[in-house]
């Protein structure tokens, strides 16, 4: 049979905070163990959380990027459960008044359009600690390290509104654009501060009914929620075709063996007996609170998209790429700032230095590229003053990236300058000398044969003679006109 | 209301604890006693009133996002049964 995939995902992120969400204690990633932890990371007896109010303020900006419907009151909630992680045997968490509720992000899908994703609700918790399971003989034990135990984590959950694997890879792109852009997270997947828990079942085409759900953690990047859906899409659909029956149960992925294993039973273990956190008072959203945090919303994506093409002429394919990533969005302005050559610009980062971040790291950005925005713009301006020509361009370019010089200094250290007349013209007369057909030609009045003497004359300068300067200089000295 | 032999064991799952049967029918019995008792408020005419979480007349309570000084490692893991590498040692989770 042939099924379509039904998906919506549960989005981590955590808001950066200096301190932690309940506590005082630092959110510092990489930490040695158990070095941010206090009485109430640890639960012990007598200790009390009391709401940072940063977090609240980035949570809330975030439930409005996010269009959600905001309440007066917002309260918290324990959600109980036994884990090593989490030494209160609760998670403070809100269910039942949300911060934000019915919301929705706009998904750009390039040629298909704008597809637009609801969101459920949106809140604000606690992330729990870590374990780490050392591996080999006789390592029959976890270690646990609750340094991240209490970092605020503001969950955001959709509804199951996305369809094809492409359309996942398009919400988890604008997701972390829009977190990005709102500077709520750091968005780094690797570290954990980004998480992507998918939720998805198959139905046969044409149905209307969901079918049971699963739902995968452990996806420590996009690629490999990518691989995950093929995975379950093979093993659900396996099972369904043999007449079984998917398991609502969460489940975990393995790296190493490329598929999901079941965690465990959704239906059995999840009984979180929520109730009201008598620890915490009530948060009303006031007025001014909401008006604060709308002051607070920058530019988002798809509006910087929209005036990249209005106001700088780029297409809509190339400014919705330049716009994904703020920082890339952020360096190609800091560059057209420098040099207003919007599209050429626009080229450049789209090719050259985005070659260079693919070869990155998943979580890199552009800030860390060893050719600055400036250097980038003092090379584009180089070209269009006719200062090197483009295939010098192509020789300079790799030289910034490897020494982070700037693109004059390298055309001055490496002789890349263009020659002038006095010095291409022995070449010229050695070209013609060696083409005496093609001369006669060009005298003769077939201009299309200069190209072949330009040839010559490019090789022989290693590519540094101006084009257009050349072509004018051939024909005077063959006194041929225009 | 009258809690079955069941609902304990359910009760004692989640909370990882391991009971005798003995043990869970006195559990039964008293927790059966408990929640009739709590049942009484149901008589309460409680039309037009707001629910509340908690009794306190307080609200938007907020610590500004400074960073405190936490504990050392050492007193983190003074209570640990176990300890290794500055983490809690504990029973194999996965």
């Amino acid at each position: 049979m042939s099924y379509e995939i039904v998906i919506g995902f549960e989005v981590h992120t955590e808001l950066k905070t200096r301190s932690k969400v309940w506590c005082g204690c630092a959110t510092t990633f990489g930490a040695p163990p158990n070095t941010q932890v206090c009485p109430v990371c640890l639960g012990m007896p007598g200790s009390l959380p009391v709401l940072n109010e940063d977090a609240f303020q980035l949570s809330l900006k975030t439930a409005l990027a996010l269009n959600c419907e905001v309440p007066e009151i917002s309260t918290f909630d324990r959600k109980n459960y036994y884990y090593p992680d989490l030494p209160k045997n609760y998670q403070i968490s809100q269910n039942d008044k949300f911060l934000g509720q019915k919301g929705w992000i706009d998904v750009d899908l390039g040629e298909a359009g704008i597809k637009r994703i609801r969101i459920n609700n949106i809140h604000l918790e606690e992330d729990a600690g870590k374990n780490i399971h050392p591996e080999g003989k006789g390592h029959d034990y976890s270690l646990v390290d609750l340094n991240r135990a209490g970092t605020p984590l503001l969950e955001i959950v959709t509804e199951p509104d996305l369809r094809t694997k492409e359309e996942a890879q398009a919400f988890m792109l604008a997701m972390r654009s829009l977190l990005q852009y709102l500077d709520v997270s750091d968005c780094k997947m690797q570290e954990g501060s980004l998480r992507f828990e998918l939720n998805m079942s198959l139905r046969p085409k044409g149905s209307d009914k969901f079918g049971t759900k699963v739902e995968v953690k452990n996806l420590n990047s996009m690629s490999v929620v990518l691989k995950c859906i093929d995975a379950e899409f093979e093993r659900q659909s396996e099972l369904l075709d043999d007449g079984g029956k998917v398991a609502a149960e969460t489940r975990l992925w393995d790296e190493v063996a490329m598929v999901t294993r079941s965690m465990r039973s959704k239906e059995t273990a999840n009984d979180y007996r929520y109730f009201p956190d008598p620890d915490l008072v009530d948060v009303e959203i006031t007025a001014d609170m909401i008006a604060a945090a709308k002051g607070s919303l920058p530019e988002l994506p798809l509006a910087r998209r929209q005036r990249f093409i209005d106001s700088l002429g780029l297409s809509p394919y190339d400014a919705g790429v330049l716009t994904a990533s703020k920082t890339t969005a952020d360096y190609f302005e800091a560059a057209v700032a420098r040099h207003n050559n919007p599209k050429t610009l626009a080229n450049w980062v789209m090719t050259g230095i985005q070659s260079w971040l693919n070869e990155q790291p998943e979580d890199t950005t552009v800030e860390s590229c060893p050719i600055k925005a400036e250097s980038l713009a003092e090379m584009v301006a180089l070209i269009d003053s006719n200062t090197i020509n483009s295939n010098i361009a192509k020789k300079v370019f790799p030289l910034m990236l490897e020494t982070g010089k700037r693109p004059s200094v390298i055309v001055e250290e490496q002789g890349l300058k263009p020659m002038d007349d006095t010095a291409l013209d022995p070449l010229i007369d050695e070209a013609i000398a060696a083409n005496p057909k093609i001369a006669e030609d060009i005298r003769g009045g077939k201009l299309k044969a200069i190209g072949a003497l330009m040839g010559s004359v490019m090789k022989k300068s290693g590519g540094r003679a101006n084009p257009d300067a050349l072509t004018a200089r051939i024909k005077q000295k063959l006194g041929v006109e225009g | 209301m009258a809690l079955s032999i069941g609902d304990v064991e359910h009760v004692a799952l989640l909370s990882r604890l391991a009971l005798t049967d003995g043990e869970k029918e006195k559990f039964a019995r008293e927790l059966s006693k408990i929640f009739s008792h709590v049942d009484q408020l149901a008589e309460l005419n409680v039309e037009g009133v707001e629910p509340t979480a908690h009794p306190l007349p307080m609200k938007n309570v907020f610590r500004q996002d400074v960073v405190l000084d936490s504990l050392s490692n050492e007193a983190v893991l003074a209570n640990a049964a176990e300890s290794e590498d500055g983490c809690f040692k504990v029973p194999q989770i996965v």
